[in-house]
């Protein structure tokens, strides 16, 4: 009997100091995998950062309306936020490709979905950020433009732009993530038709004196009100 | 593109090289208008032509334009081209179709050559700078020793315009002529307010018409602007004729000015402003970075020289409405305040802030304050800091401003005042140029 279990215990002890063996060296391998992709993904972040410095993203951020986000979050520039963020994507893939060397079942599919996850974040990421840009622009486009065609209350008319640009983007980001698809596009409907039906009852009602004013201002006064007081700048 | 001729000849078809044959092909000219000039041969006078839709007075132009070849260059081998846009009415048939035989009677003279008239359409769509680079590249091909450009808008244009344009090039060995005008008082106040004042300031040269639809040059002035690279870039379209008066000052070409008279008063909508400040101002501003390296150094400005009477400005005013030029103004400072925090600086953001708030007899957007203005919108332009068109689009409602007081300003002064307070504006825009040079070092 005791014989018996100093032998099971001699066994079991055989075992896990074979299972040990042989799960050191992939242990290892593991945290070579890490250190090394520790040391690529800084090597990644300080050249991302130097080339973004060097294409001035911040100003193309700052231009998109992303950096008064990140501002008003209190978070880092968009050039530092991107940096950080390709660095931990990279150590995080390599550590990933650590443990999946670990062949610790489970966690294969888990680490795959991930990587082609990866694309679609990317993908999400860029279509945001170029939204937030065009958002930003056809925003000011149409202030400037109001502004100098005298239309009364340009900043709506801007905000109204930016605000259907970015909800609109916002449903793309979604749907490229695959985040809750039917609700935002139940979502992105209601709200772009509420706008819609909101504004159309607000000019329609609210605004009629208003907007008689506007359309005669346009179409009825603004000909002869040019014609006789706009000085020629040329 | 189609190409209409009229009175071609043989005479000195030859003279065009084989060399420039190549070299014309592998151009945007059609093989059509280049048969054309080959038929017409070498020239000594070119007059341009560009248009579109000007059927109602475009005969009359072309009228004058032979007249005053008959009359000023009878012995000269001259031709016409004309440039056209994409007319819909009948405009290149009636350039071609003005026989000279119409001009004889009237100046009772005869041309010892044969004069041409061709058309070409350069494109669907009217565009200034392929216009003038079609009519440039044609002057090039003819060797055309002295070229001029006219507008097919001036309705009271004379037959002495060719001999004021074209004189000073084919007899005193000019460059470039531009005109100096008499104009209506209040009537091209972006003229003098910011483009002659401010090319004067920069490039140390006192031309009052940088910007002009009519203008005399030299073929190798033209030959130079032709291999310039920016037909491609969208910017050798609307501004055309000032980025060419710069090309000339930057080149030290030698330039002068010839009066020509009255200049028609050409109504305008709200809607021309802003197009006329990208003409203007964009084209200004976008040359600066090309040519820092010489308006850098510039100190002062000299005159050029002038034939006949200066600039007076007419006593019978424009009529204005200042009320809606003050209220565009404040809307626009308000409205604008986050586009203006990306082009000014703090300081004169608080000042127009300031000067917005208060009422019609109080107002006063003073020539210092404009200046710094303008200066600031060029640094921030050469910086890019917002969209490019953005920044011009947004001095639009700062001009009226500065407009409201020159109209102030000079409501009762006479044509010698008026003169008075714009070269004061002129010596401010020279006195400040360092804050300028300061700005534009400090953002690099």
């Amino acid at each position: 009997m005791r014989e018996m279990i100093v032998s099971e215990l001699s066994q079991a002890w055989h075992e896990l100091a074979r299972g040990f063996a042989h799960f050191l060296p992939r242990l290892i391998v593991m945290l070579i995998l890490a250190l090394v992709g520790w040391a690529i993904a800084y090597v990644v972040k300080v050249v991302l950062r130097s080339i973004l410095r060097l294409v001035k993203f911040d100003k193309l951020s700052e231009n998109a309306g992303a950096s008064q986000l990140l501002t008003k979050a209190a978070l880092p520039s968009a050039t530092e936020m991107l940096s950080r963020f390709a660095f931990w994507v990279a150590w995080l893939g390599f550590i990933l490709l650590g443990v999946s060397v670990l062949g610790i079942l489970g966690l294969q599919q888990q680490i795959a979905t991930f990587f082609l996850f990866l694309p679609r974040l990317f993908v999400a990421m860029f279509i945001m950020f170029f939204g937030l840009l065009a958002a930003s622009f056809f925003s000011r486009a149409a202030l400037l433009a109001a502004v100098n065609a005298n239309v009364p209350s340009p900043r709506v008319l801007s905000l109204a732009v930016r605000s259907i640009i970015i909800v609109f983007v916002l449903s793309i980001v979604f749907e490229e993530l695959g985040l809750a698809e039917q609700t935002m596009l139940v979502a992105f409907g209601i709200a772009f038709g509420a706008l819609m039906l909101g504004l159309a009852i607000a000019f329609g009602t609210g605004g009629r004196d208003l907007a008689q004013r506007f359309l005669e201002k346009r179409f009825v006064r603004e000909k002869k009100e040019d014609n006789e007081d706009e000085l020629s700048p040329l | 593109m189609e190409t209409m001729s009229h009175g071609a000849s043989s005479q000195g078809r030859a003279a065009v090289t084989r060399t420039e044959m190549k070299l014309a092909e592998e151009t945007f000219l059609t093989d059509d208008f280049l048969r054309q000039l080959i038929n017409v041969g070498e020239v000594d006078i070119l007059v341009g032509l560009p248009t579109h839709n000007n059927a109602k007075t475009i005969g009359s132009i072309v009228h004058t334009i032979q007249s005053g070849i008959l009359r000023w260059f009878p012995r000269e081998r001259a031709v016409i081209i004309n440039a056209d846009g994409g007319s819909r009415d009948g405009t290149p048939e009636l350039v071609t179709g003005v026989s000279i035989d119409d001009a004889r009677p009237a100046s009772n003279l005869h041309a010892l050559r044969t004069l041409h008239s061709i058309s070409t359409k350069y494109a669907s769509s009217p565009a200034s700078g392929a216009a003038l680079r079609t009519i440039l590249a044609a002057a090039e091909l003819l060797r055309a020793r002295a070229c001029v450009v006219m507008s097919p808008e001036s309705a009271n244009i004379e037959p002495e315009w060719l001999s004021k344009l074209l004189h000073p090039i084919y007899r005193d060995g000019f460059d470039l002529v531009t005109p100096t005008y008499r104009r209506r008082k209040f009537e091209g106040l972006l003229i003098t307010n910011l483009l002659y004042p401010m090319v004067r300031a920069l490039y140390g040269v006192r031309i009052r018409e940088a910007y002009t639809p009519e203008f005399g040059f030299s073929g190798r002035l033209g030959s130079q602007f032709l291999g310039q690279n920016i037909w491609n870039d969208g910017a050798g379209g609307a501004g055309v004729e000032l980025r060419f008066s710069l090309a000339a000052i930057a080149g030290g070409y030698r330039i002068c000015q010839s009066f020509l008279g009255e200049k028609d008063h050409i109504e305008r909508s709200a809607a021309d402003f802003v197009p006329a400040l990208r003409q203007t101002v964009g084209v200004l501003f976008s040359a600066l970075e090309p040519d820092f390296p010489l308006w850098s150094t510039v100190a002062g400005s000299q005159p050029v020289p002038t034939t006949g009477a200066d600039q007076e400005a007419l006593l019978e005013p424009v009529r204005a409405n200042r009320k809606r030029l003050r209220e565009m103004f404040s809307t626009g400072v308000a409205e604008l305040e986050s586009v203006f925090q990306s082009i000014l600086s703090p300081s004169t953001l608080a000042e127009l802030q300031r000067i917005a708030r208060l009422g019609e007899e109080e107002f006063h957007y003073s020539a210092e304050l404009w200046v710094r203005t303008v200066y600031e919108f060029a640094a921030s332009y050469q910086k890019s800091v917002i969209n490019r068109d953005h920044i011009i689009q947004a001095l639009a409602p700062l001009f009226r401003g500065r407009m409201f007081t020159f109209v102030m300003e000079n409501r009762n002064a006479s044509a010698n005042d008026v003169e008075n307070n714009i070269e004061g504006l002129c010596l401010e825009f020279e006195r400040l140029k360092p804050y300028l040079l300061q700005m534009w070092k400090s953002r690099e």
